[in-house]
């Protein structure tokens, strides 16, 4: 029963991003800038699905709650959907589908170089993240879906690095990455470990 | 209350054309704007009678470009002392107290001193002027704005033959510019001019737009419009200008001097290091358009720079 609100909520949150710009759309609340606030919207949410998605084992030792590992991987492919409708808003409604300067902005601009970088990264994490994958690439799964946290951080260097001045939520992503990894990284020494099974589907 | 004595304005009087609009008119009008000015104004201004019926949606920049909304003009802003978001100013702005205002002339003059708003704003003084606005962030705006030639105010202040510069500053006051609590930049406001720039006749001081008292948001009561450099150089909610020899700090070269100079002229070839110069949006349309070089009014100024290296002086 905890798990199927759990997974609703999941879904709920999934989805009300999309809702809710569709709502402003609708409404005509988007702004006088209505492209750019798409984009930065859809930025955001992405970023905060990839940055939950790496909270979740954390989340699992502090809560002692070993079912919510279930819903990381929606978590997961809901910022990749946020993260590839942002990329499209960029590509079809901010640059109208010009080559000359999407390729420009992708191999000279620092800022989205690394964005775009971390959109690819998570392409093959997505397709492989369903049970025949996990199946099919046992222990080696783990490894490449480790890629998520190189692809967030880019993510959040991204946000950093898109900023004009004021880096107050570029700079809470960042201590937020950071406490991520650090437990990671303790983690993975053995130290810290935390008292909990694996769960058999990840 | 900018323009409320004069009787109504028929429209055929209203120039579609061209950068020195309705000039005449405002002849009259201005002696208005005096009386006006300690009348206080709110967010928006309120819709005078003449305005409502003057018809904005018949002017067109001297490129034939149309207007940019009234309502995007005052809702989409970058002014931090209000908050960072674009849409922040418009929320925040009412506790800015545009009336009465005073702005302190100094440094190398002759005439230093303190002037209210209204020793400014000499009757035949206040012009319209339909300007393209190019923020740095890539996008652009066509603004009616009425204001009067900053040369008028400098050849007041009667410069001394050692200034070269003239610096302006915003209010600092925590209370009424509650964005100034955070130090996203160092307050106030700082921008400058080279004095020849400064006394260029497409330089406005600008107290209204469309017609209206200046909007809070858009840097009520008295503002600076460099249409060729990039919108932060015009700054906003100015109390002070002062004439100096060397060259001042301005607040976003001083924030990050590799991506903001001093001179920040709108120019398509010089990217900016993290971004495209080339192109940008105008609000209220899909595709982007080229950007023009000094904004498309390099007839005008781009003989203020001759002999400089615009990459090096960005």
């Amino acid at each position: 029963m905890r798990l199927i609100i759990l997974r609703s909520v999941t879904w709920f949150a999934g989805l009300m991003p999309t809702v809710w710009l569709v709502w402003r759309f609708l409404d005509d609340r988007l702004g006088a800038n209505p492209i750019e606030e798409i984009l930065h919207r859809l930025g955001d949410v992405s970023l905060i699905f990839l940055l939950v998605t790496l909270a979740i084992t954390p989340l699992r030792a502090v809560v002692g709650w070993n079912e919510i590992i279930k819903i990381r991987r929606p978590l997961g492919l809901f910022g990749f959907f946020y993260l590839t409708m942002h990329f499209l808003t960029y590509a079809v409604l901010d640059q109208t589908l010009d080559f000359e300067f999407i390729i420009e902005d992708v191999l000279e601009r620092p800022y989205i170089s690394i964005g775009f970088t971390a959109w690819i990264l998570l392409i093959p994490l997505a397709i492989t993240s369903t049970k025949g994958w996990i199946r099919r690439l046992g222990k080696h799964w783990k490894k490449l879906h480790r890629l998520a946290y190189v692809a967030t951080i880019m993510g959040v260097v991204h946000f950093y690095w898109q900023g004009k001045a004021d880096t107050y939520w570029p700079t809470l992503a960042a201590m937020l990455i950071t406490v991520l990894m650090i437990y990671r990284i303790r983690n993975s020494r053995g130290r810290w470990r935390p008292q909990v099974r694996e769960a058999k589907n990840r | 209350m900018l323009i409320g004595k004069s009787g109504k304005i028929p429209s055929s009087e209203i120039t579609p054309e061209g950068m020195y609009l309705n000039r005449r008119q405002f002849i009259g009008k201005s002696a208005a704007v005096v009386a006006g000015a300690s009348m206080g104004s709110g967010i928006g201004g309120s819709i005078e009678p003449e305005n409502s019926q003057k018809d904005w949606s018949k002017v067109r920049s001297e490129l034939d470009e149309e207007l940019t909304p009234f309502d995007d003009v005052t809702s989409y802003n970058n002014f931090y002392e209000f908050g960072t978001g674009k849409s922040d100013p418009v929320r925040n702005a009412h506790t800015l107290r545009p009336r009465p205002w005073t702005i302190e002339v100094g440094g190398l003059c002759d005439n230093p001193g303190t002037y209210g708003l209204e020793d400014f704003i000499k009757p035949g003084n206040i012009e319209d002027r339909v300007y393209r606005m190019r923020c740095v962030e890539a996008w652009s705006m066509v603004i009616p704005w009425q204001g009067f030639s900053l040369k008028d105010v400098i050849d007041q202040a009667k410069p001394s033959g050692s200034a070269r510069f003239v610096e302006f500053r915003t209010l600092h006051d925590l209370e009424q510019m509650p964005g100034q609590r955070y130090g996203v930049l160092r307050w106030p406001y700082v921008e400058g001019l080279r004095l020849d720039e400064a006394k260029h006749p497409l330089t406005m001081l600008i107290t209204g737009v469309y017609g209206k008292t200046l909007p809070n948001q858009n840097g009520a009561p008295i503002r600076l419009i460099v249409p060729w450099k990039y919108g932060f150089k015009g700054i906003k909610s100015i109390v002070s200008m002062r004439f100096l020899e060397e060259m001042p700090m301005n607040t976003w070269k001083r924030s990050a001097s590799h991506e903001y100079g001093f001179y920040a002229n709108v120019n398509p070839d010089v990217p900016h290091p993290r971004w495209s110069q080339a192109r940008e949006r105008r609000i209220g349309e899909f595709r982007r358009r080229r950007t023009l070089m000094f904004n498309g009014y390099a007839d005008e100024v781009a003989s203020l720079y001759s002999g400089m290296d615009l990459r090096t002086h960005y």
